[in-house]
């Protein structure tokens, strides 16, 4: 299985075909509502942002509390149709990759393909298996938000399907 | 005696079990799926979730990491005695439970201004009286993902058996690949609106192959079964035979003016559990 490794160029991402299952590696950050109608406000506001968008790859999720002693609580993704409103602002923003479960609107698919983005779908109710694919992770910003914060992952060997590819074609 | 301690302790212990520890029928039904099929993705994914249920199961940490809003079903005794006020322990083995499992608190004190209420309370109890004097708990964690796809139809009385599967296919059709299939429908046929629902939520209480409460309920539910498996959605959406894991329906007498159908969607994290006092 091929694996990618994150941030990846455009150059990198524009090879992958939807259908395709690989291997994610490397930096990711996370974002579920709250924290991308925050982001997605503040773009619009033209206020400096808490996170670098740019380049990024972003995880749709809110992990349950870590246990004494371990890196992560479960942390399989959520539905990411809701982050649809606020996604092409992110993307028109330089968001490279997206990570989450299932479809997304018409809307996302052309503005992926216009930014030559990827969307990725992993393994929806796998957080206990997905959970041991992370090995490092540190909250960077919005902790008031609880299990909504953005948190940084690093990421080994993470499975996911491209999902709607560079070139806005959708699984 | 049911003392309010006692019904606290078994609501935490049942959140933790329900959380970490799949239902047998579903850790069946997901080994069925898997062996249905054949493409490659498929294959993969549901690999990968039957290893994830292991996992979870074995280092007691959360199958989803959505805990679910928590849904109970209290069955009271009508000759139970109670000690302390049922629904404040309840709500009290909740809290407890979830802090003492690691579980995500994933509830918010108003549905418009928002804000966690950190102990994933208030629960969504509902209460029934039945004979007997025992107090059965029963703990439907929900994930919100398959929540968001519930669906209600206030059909014609006149509707046909047709428009009845139809009706229930397209609410599946619509959720399409979002909410973590393969699913399990409950689905509620009968009583008002709410209590349609109600039956829906209630079915998903009710072992995988219940199916119906009689012969032709259990047809009926088979085949929205068989017709909702050619949907070519597959596991998390990646196409394939199994779209839905199962389906269970309750009824319910109604009036001559409706037929109501609801139905409940659960992803394949479908969690509960009971305990009797």
């Amino acid at each position: 299985m091929k694996t990618i490794n994150l941030p990846a160029a455009k150059s990198e991402l524009s090879k992958l075909k939807a259908g395709e299952l690989v291997l994610l590696s490397g930096t990711i950050i996370t974002g579920r509502d709250q924290a991308h109608k925050r982001l997605a406000g503040a773009l619009k506001l033209n206020k400096k942002l808490p996170v670098k968008i740019k380049g990024q790859a972003i995880y749709y999720t809110g992990p349950t509390p870590c246990k004494p002693g371990e890196i992560v609580g479960s942390c399989g993704p959520t539905t990411s149709r809701r982050m649809d409103a606020f996604t092409p602002a992110l993307l028109k923003a330089g968001l490279a990759v997206m990570i989450g479960k299932g479809n997304r609107s018409k809307e996302v698919q052309k503005a992926i393909k216009k930014y030559g983005s990827v969307y990725f779908s992993t393994l929806g109710g796998a957080g206990a298996y997905l959970k041991r694919k992370i090995v490092a992770a540190r909250t960077i910003a919005y902790p008031e938000l609880g299990p909504e914060a953005i948190h940084e992952f690093q990421i080994k060997e993470f499975p996911a399907i491209v999902w709607i590819d560079s070139g806005g074609r959708s699984l | 005696m049911i003392t309010a301690k006692q019904i606290a302790d078994t609501v935490s212990a049942l959140c933790i079990q329900a959380n970490t520890v799949l239902r047998a029928d579903v850790k069946k039904a997901l080994c069925k799926a898997r062996a249905c099929e054949k493409n490659r993705n498929a294959k993969f994914i549901l690999n990968a979730l039957i290893e994830n249920y292991k996992i979870a199961e074995k280092d007691c940490t959360p199958i989803c990491q959505d805990t679910g809003i928590t849904v109970i079903f209290a069955e009271v005794g009508q000759q139970a005695r109670i000690k302390g006020d049922l629904g404040k322990a309840i709500n009290e083995g909740v809290a407890a439970g979830y802090k003492k499992g690691y579980l995500r608190k994933s509830i918010v004190k108003d549905p418009v201004l928002r804000g966690n209420t950190g102990t994933n309370t208030p629960a969504i109890i509902y209460y029934d009286f039945l004979p007997g004097k025992n107090l059965k708990l029963t703990i439907l964690p929900k994930g919100f993902g398959s929540e968001n796809k519930s669906k209600l139809f206030m059909l014609n009385p006149t509707a046909t058996r047709e428009e009845i599967i139809n009706a229930v296919i397209s609410a599946v059709k619509e959720a399409g690949p979002d909410a973590c299939p393969p699913y399990m429908l409950g689905v509620g046929i009968g009583g008002d609106a709410g209590k349609a629902v109600f039956l829906a939520k209630k079915a998903l209480t009710l072992s995988i192959g219940f199916w119906g409460e009689n012969a032709y309920y259990r047809k009926l539910a088979g085949d929205i079964y068989k017709k909702g498996n050619t949907l070519n959605i597959g596991p998390l959406g990646a196409r394939g035979k199994s779209t839905l894991l199962g389906v269970n329906i309750l009824t319910f007498p109604t009036h001559i003016a409706g037929l109501p159908v609801a139905v409940n969607f659960s992803c394949h994290v479908l969690r509960s559990a009971s305990a009797t006092l």
